[in-house]
């Protein structure tokens, strides 16, 4: 039975996030599907990769190890990993929806003809009838998106081409180390035999990393704006009512997209997803797309003057009101009661 | 080199950001038919930058190809009016319900008929599927390197470009050779408006299909003004596999769409009277929400 695959990505001979928590995932899926989990890291100094990854449930990771490998190019990680399927055939492969892996994920399924589902935000198995055909297929990947601007959910498979493939945003899964003593094996692939030299035409002149100065996905409180919060001037008001509850800022895509706020604070199928105790969705309408990127908040306060809005239909409050006359009265209240 | 031959890869997308009231049926689902048809906005991005490269080397071409239905003639003529210098519609029944892998084989068969191509730049991806894939997959199809996520052109000489890439966790500058394809950020330039000499000359630009469909007989100033012309292209006028077009080229299918009617739960409504914004802070006090 072929293997569900998962591409990890490096950063500084780290594992990122969300290849760790699509390994979770993959994990799962190669459970109910009965077959082997297995991973490929690209890069230099892949030393403590194994260490990282084997625990999540991987039974076979190949590692490319080379110094020019690193950072990624998306010519030499294109070949590595088309080489390594076509012998490996994978049923399944994975990949976060980062640069990386929408760079390298569109690329690799081009050379193998196989189909790619970007930005999924759930993964299960399941069958299909093809009426025309009339053929029947089991364990097929079902990968569910948003589409059309989130106004539609999208259930997409690739009856016959292989590997079905999918990319994930960092957040969507959670991660799960299986058993720290999980047995895999360890393969090192000869760099020389999956490269060749014209892969490398790339000068990467300059390269600045840092992690996200803003700390979304781990704040217990997320206010959070929308367009309907009308300017950057009363997007302040937010961040005052963060900082006395101790949370961080938000905002939809509609907001980053006027400029109220940076893309670093996007929430949403095209930006981070959270699960915060508590969500106050200020000015925001509630289209799916940006939904699911917050609707397993434990709780949701909207704030809206618009009463059909349909964030409200999710919402544990709805306030119906001005952004600029409730926030004030909430930080007023808060303040009175805790002092 | 003093002039490139750049194609400009563009689609034209309902605008899915502004689904208004009005663009919402009684059931809660959307009512498509009455959004507006629009240029992608990255795509336009993509354009400035290709509009950059002609004011530092004015002698090179800009080219819009856009794959879709005979309407999308309206981003080409919207490009003519920004400063292209013309455009191709690839329009044919035998491309519908492609995917973003059968549409990139349709584009890259379309661009090997259109000469010497130096640089395709294309926005990162476009607003109704948002999947950032075709133009890498016009890459590979065409065995052209890939420069993605790009926010800007530092340097363009000979044969090589120097662009700074935004990325999610920082920025990368990175030198490449020509041909490439590039796909442009939102982040990038917003494009030029539109010139209103350019206007003028462009407005009447139009398909073979288009001028069929209009009375007034243009024969004469289509003969004068070729350059009024939009190109058509359909699947007679590129080389392709049946097998790779259309339904039947695409890997993935569509098991099911669900339209998305938020699901109600119990919720509180209140008003933003004091009182009772008082009590929800208490609530959420006490339930150690906050505090």
């Amino acid at each position: 039975m072929s293997s569900v695959f998962v591409y990890c990505e490096i950063e500084d001979g780290q594992v990122a996030e969300v290849s760790q928590e699509l390994l979770t995932k993959g994990r799962a899926l190669a459970n109910e599907l009965n077959c082997k989990l297995e991973a490929i890291a690209v890069g230099y100094q892949l030393g403590s990769v194994a260490g990282q990854v084997i625990p999540y449930g991987v039974d076979t990771l190949y590692l490319a190890d080379d110094a020019r490998l690193y950072p990624y190019q998306t010519l030499p990680h294109t070949s590595v990993v088309v080489n390594l399927f076509k012998e490996q055939k994978p049923q399944i492969a994975l990949m976060g929806a980062s640069s990386i892996g929408r760079d390298l994920g569109p690329r690799v399924s081009s050379a193998l003809h196989s189909g790619l589902t970007a930005d999924c935000t759930s993964l299960i198995i399941g069958e299909h009838y093809d009426k025309k055909q009339d053929k029947k297929y089991d364990n097929l990947l079902y990968q569910i998106r948003p589409a059309f601007g989130g106004n539609i959910i999208a259930t997409i498979i690739n009856p016959d081409c292989r590997p079905q493939m999918a990319t994930v945003r960092e957040g969507v899964m959670k991660k799960e180390i299986l058993d720290p003593k999980y047995k895999g094996k360890v393969v090192d692939l000869d760099v020389a035999k999956y490269v060749s030299d014209t892969d490398f035409v790339v000068e990467i002149i300059e390269r600045h990393m840092e992690k996200s100065k803003v700390n979304i996905k781990g704040a217990p409180i997320i206010v959070s704006g929308g367009y309907g919060v009308g300017s950057k001037e009363n997007f302040k008001l937010l961040y005052d009512l963060a900082e006395v509850l101790g949370g961080e800022v938000g905002a939809s895509r509609a907001a980053v997209d006027a400029g109220y706020a940076d893309h670093e604070r996007q929430i949403g199928q095209t930006g981070v997803t959270v699960r915060p105790k508590l969500y106050i969705a200020c000015g925001i309408s509630g289209q799916i797309q940006h939904t699911a990127g917050m609707e397993e908040a434990a709780q949701i306060i909207a704030i809206n003057t618009d009463p059909e809005a349909p964030i409200n239909a999710i919402a544990d409050y709805v306030i119906t009101g001005d952004v600029a006359d409730v926030i004030p009265k909430m930080i007023k209240y808060y303040k009175k009661n805790t002092k | 080199m003093k002039a490139y031959n750049i194609i400009v890869l563009a689609k034209q997308v309902p605008d899915t950001r502004n689904v208004g009231k009005d663009a919402m049926k009684a059931d809660g689902t959307v009512n498509r038919a009455v959004l507006p048809a629009i240029f992608n906005p990255e795509d336009l991005n993509a354009l400035e930058q290709a509009l950059r490269i002609k004011d530092q080397y004015p002698e090179s071409t800009i080219k819009i190809l856009t794959m879709g239905p005979g309407r999308a003639a309206d981003i080409i003529r919207e490009g003519l009016y920004r400063g292209a210098d013309g455009g191709v519609l690839l329009t044919d029944r035998a491309f519908a319900g492609s995917d973003t892998l059968a549409t990139s084989y349709a584009i890259g068969q379309a661009l090997k008929t259109m000469g010497k191509i130096d640089i395709i730049v294309a926005g990162r991806q476009a607003i109704d599927g948002d999947t950032a894939q075709v133009g890498p997959q016009v890459a590979e199809k065409l065995g052209l390197l890939q420069v993605t996520y790009v926010e800007e052109i530092v340097d363009l000489k000979g044969k090589n470009i120097t662009v700074k890439r935004r990325l999610e966790n920082g920025v990368e500058t990175v030198k490449a050779p020509l041909p490439l394809v590039i796909t442009v950020n939102g982040s990038a330039p917003d494009c030029r408006s539109r010139n209103a000499k350019r206007l003028m000359k462009y407005k009447r630009a139009r398909t073979v299909t288009e001028l069929q469909k209009e009375n007034e007989d243009y024969t004469v100033l289509y003969n004068e003004r070729p350059d009024l012309m939009i190109q058509e292209m359909t699947v007679n006028d590129i080389e392709s596999d049946a097998s790779q077009l259309g339904l039947t080229g695409s890997p993935t299918k569509v098991k099911s769409i669900e339209n998305v009617v938020l699901q109600a739960k119990d919720s509180k409504v209140i008003s933003g009277e004091d009182a009772e914004i008082e009590e929800m802070m208490l609530e959420l006090i006490k339930s150690h929400t906050i505090g």
